[in-house]
């Protein structure tokens, strides 16, 4: 039951919003119902319900270990949007702020769901909800990045039916009765076509790969985390690529009980080196520093992809990961904000010396930045080190020297443009501009507590969070 | 028992692919696409079941309305807007495009031959139909410059999907049917409402212009 509020109270919020009538105070519906999600979800995290193996919905292990992270870094860019939203006054926020609590119902649908096609209904209902999200700032470029966004997503999704139907089929095929839950796809089993699932593990993959941004589907990725507003990448970084991600570990959940789990394993070890391989190149080639954001999401996509071809340990490495990564994003891409309203526009030629335009914010990028590239003992280095730990377990040891040259090479891109746009003195002509925005607590605080919170899941990862993790590696891999 | 009447249909909309790739005038390309879409509206009905069951009609209602009125009806709209009859230089010409899609369609048939398939469903073109409708879709998808062309491309590819579903029409409940028609719809609304702004902002639906933003 409660676990059906998670997500009708952010749409009924949704619908409150739309029909609010004032624009200056509408904004505050965001943190109410950030509130009483994160309150929601904590509830179910420490109480899990028990949830019946044919249902279609429900809070299992899976959606444990996952959904409070999400309602997590809601809770907290909705604080940041408050301000936000009242140094773009210049802007309506009904569309806006309707559909940010659409994206958490939807987020918290999809991470719930336990049948095929609900979760593909979810994942694509939150692709479209987030839409005039990413056109928020009206210009000429925002429309550019929101084509490109609907064409490769668009496609991806589509393709994801196509791989849903086919997974359909293959129980069909075996004798079964075409039923899409997860748990009777799963209880099939080995009666499951070959054929049709290895065809519908390609198409899931491609599929719902688009939408987490793995490489070669990335290409949507820099422009639309470019021109959309930093409260809308973090959720896109943190919130939605991770129902993609878990989309794609219930289906190889369904592909392992197939018998087909080491061609899965294979297929998801090259698409996520190859990930972080391309996405490490193009760090050292931009200089624009949400896209720069958007490239590490990439490479933390694949880091997430190479987890989970590792077994049950690896996945376990890449839960703690979706942690880690969403919570540490939520800090680049909410001090980018700030970074990017101060300098204008986002590019290490118009941004330079922003430690003295905005050193607060600056500061905060900077750790922020160390911290997502693993520097300990923020909480990406400990999840990174046990994907690394469970891939010299499985015996990957090739594999592994590639994860750490990538994350080298990373390593290198982000601090390039980092200290290119903290460093040296401003250009006189911005100076006038950023002296417009000031730094006040209600801008500072969310990404410095997402800092805090990143770096005491480092410190001391709380063991019921492991045991999340556990739970959820024990749901996906059924020891027979 | 209709078996030679759907694969008579599906056989159509293959066909219809074929006049997609090859047309260069956009209100053609948009008949065509809204002709497809009636082709397969009709298709559940014809679809062996002892009664007519009232959701299958309704699948097949809302389809036809959707597909095959409302969404051609939007793409008309966009394309008077933006004052655009035809596509000059697309990235892939058409003859070459037709060559494609024609050989994509016997590989289509070749490769279904290939994948396991029911004895119910031995017979029938559905599943070398879907691949290949899929395939026209992303042609288009990639070989056509203007945005409308492409959202038609979009179209043919979902249409595909659709075809494949039918073999699923049975075993799928109503609720995540009614979810899949939802946002499809609602998917195509949301592109046409930035084909549109696309339209106001760069005062074209050329997608050559849509390169600032790149590396």
């Amino acid at each position: 039951m409660i676990s059906l509020c998670l997500i009708l109270v952010p749409l009924a919020g949704a619908l409150l919003a739309a029909a609010w009538r004032e624009d200056r105070t509408r904004p505050l519906w965001l943190p109410i119902f950030g509130v009483i999600h994160a309150g929601l979800a904590a509830a179910l995290f420490f109480n899990p319900p028990a949830v019946a193996a044919e249902s279609w919905f429900g809070f299992d292990p899976l959606a444990r270990a996952v959904l409070p992270a999400v309602s997590l870094l809601f809770l907290v860019c909705s604080a940041y949007a408050v301000p936000y939203l009242r140094l773009r006054a210049e802007r309506p926020n009904r569309v806006f702020v309707a559909l940010l609590l659409t994206v958490l119902g939807l987020l918290s649908a999809g991470h719930q769901a336990r049948h095929l096609g609900l979760l593909w209904v979810a994942t694509e209902a939150v692709t479209l909800a987030a839409v005039p999200l990413l056109h928020f700032n009206g210009t000429a470029r925002a429309f550019e990045a929101t084509w490109k966004y609907l064409l490769v997503g668009g496609t991806g999704i589509a393709l994801s039916l196509l791989g849903s139907f086919c997974l359909g089929y293959a129980s069909l095929h075996g004798g079964g009765r075409g039923d899409l839950t997860f748990a009777a796809l799963t209880a099939q089993g080995a009666g499951l076509s070959r054929p049709w699932v290895l065809t519908a593990w390609v198409l899931l993959l491609v599929g719902y790969g688009t939408k987490m941004g793995l490489a070669p589907m990335h290409t949507w990725k820099p422009d639309a985390y470019g021109q959309a507003p930093g409260i809308v990448g973090a959720l896109l970084a943190g919130g939605v690529t991770t129902v993609a991600f878990t989309a794609i570990l219930r289906v190889r959940s369904v592909v392992g009980a197939a018998g087909e789990g080491p061609v899965a394993d294979r297929t998801l070890l090259l698409l996520g080196l190859f990930s972080m391989g391309v996405a490490a190149l193009f760090l050292l080639g931009t200089r624009d520093f949400k896209r720069m954001l958007a490239y590490s999401s990439v490479e933390h996509m694949g880091i997430l992809g190479l987890g989970t071809a590792l077994g049950g340990p690896g996945v376990a490495a890449a839960l703690f990961h979706v942690w880690s990564n969403g919570l540490t994003k939520g800090v680049l891409f909410l001090s980018a904000g700030n970074l990017h309203r101060a300098a204008g526009e986002p590019t290490m030629d118009a941004a330079r010396g922003m430690a003295r335009l905005t050193p607060r914010s600056a500061a905060i990028f900077v750790a922020g930045m160390f911290a997502i590239t693993a520097l300990p003992p923020f909480a990406p280095f400990f999840s990174e080190l046990q994907v690394v730990r469970a891939g010299l377990a499985a015996g990957h040891g090739l594999a592994v020297a590639a994860f750490l040259g990538c994350l080298l090479l990373a390593f290198l891109g982000l601090t390039r443009v980092v200290f290119g746009i903290v460093d040296g003195r401003p250009r006189p002509a911005r100076v006038h501009h950023a002296r417009r925005f000031r730094e006040t607590a209600a801008v500072i605080a969310p990404p410095l507590v997402l800092l805090g919170l990143s770096l005491a899941l480092g410190l001391f990862t709380p063991a019921i969070l492991r045991e999340s993790w556990l739970a959820a590696v024990r749901q996906l891999f059924p020891t027979p | 028992m209709n078996e030679g009447t759907l694969n008579l249909l599906v056989g159509l909309a293959m066909g219809l692919n074929l006049l997609a790739l090859g047309s260069s005038r956009l209100p053609a390309l948009i008949r065509t696409v809204a002709a497809q879409g009636v082709v397969l509206g009709v298709m559940p009905l014809l679809i062996e079941h002892e009664t007519l069951d009232w959701r299958v009609a309704a699948v097949a209602v809302a389809t036809i309305a959707g597909k095959g009125v409302v969404i051609p009806w939007l793409l008309r709209r966009a394309m008077r807007a933006a004052n655009i009859e035809r596509e000059i230089e697309p990235f892939v010409g058409y003859v070459p495009s037709l060559l494609l899609g024609a050989g994509g369609t016997i590989a289509a048939v070749g490769l279904a031959r290939a994948l396991p398939l029911l004895p119910a469903h031995s017979g029938s073109l559905l599943v070398p139909g879907a691949m290949a409708s899929v395939l026209t879709g992303f042609l288009l998808l990639i070989g056509r410059v203007k945005a409308i062309s492409q959202v038609c491309g979009y179209l043919i590819l979902e249409n595909g999907i659709y075809l494949f579903g039918l073999l699923l029409i049975h075993s799928t409940p109503l609720l995540v049917e009614s979810g899949i028609l939802l946002d499809v719809t609602v998917g195509v609304f949301v592109i046409g409402i930035i084909v549109d702004r696309i339209q106001r902002a760069f005062d074209s639906l050329d997608t050559r212009k849509l390169t600032t933003l790149r590396e």
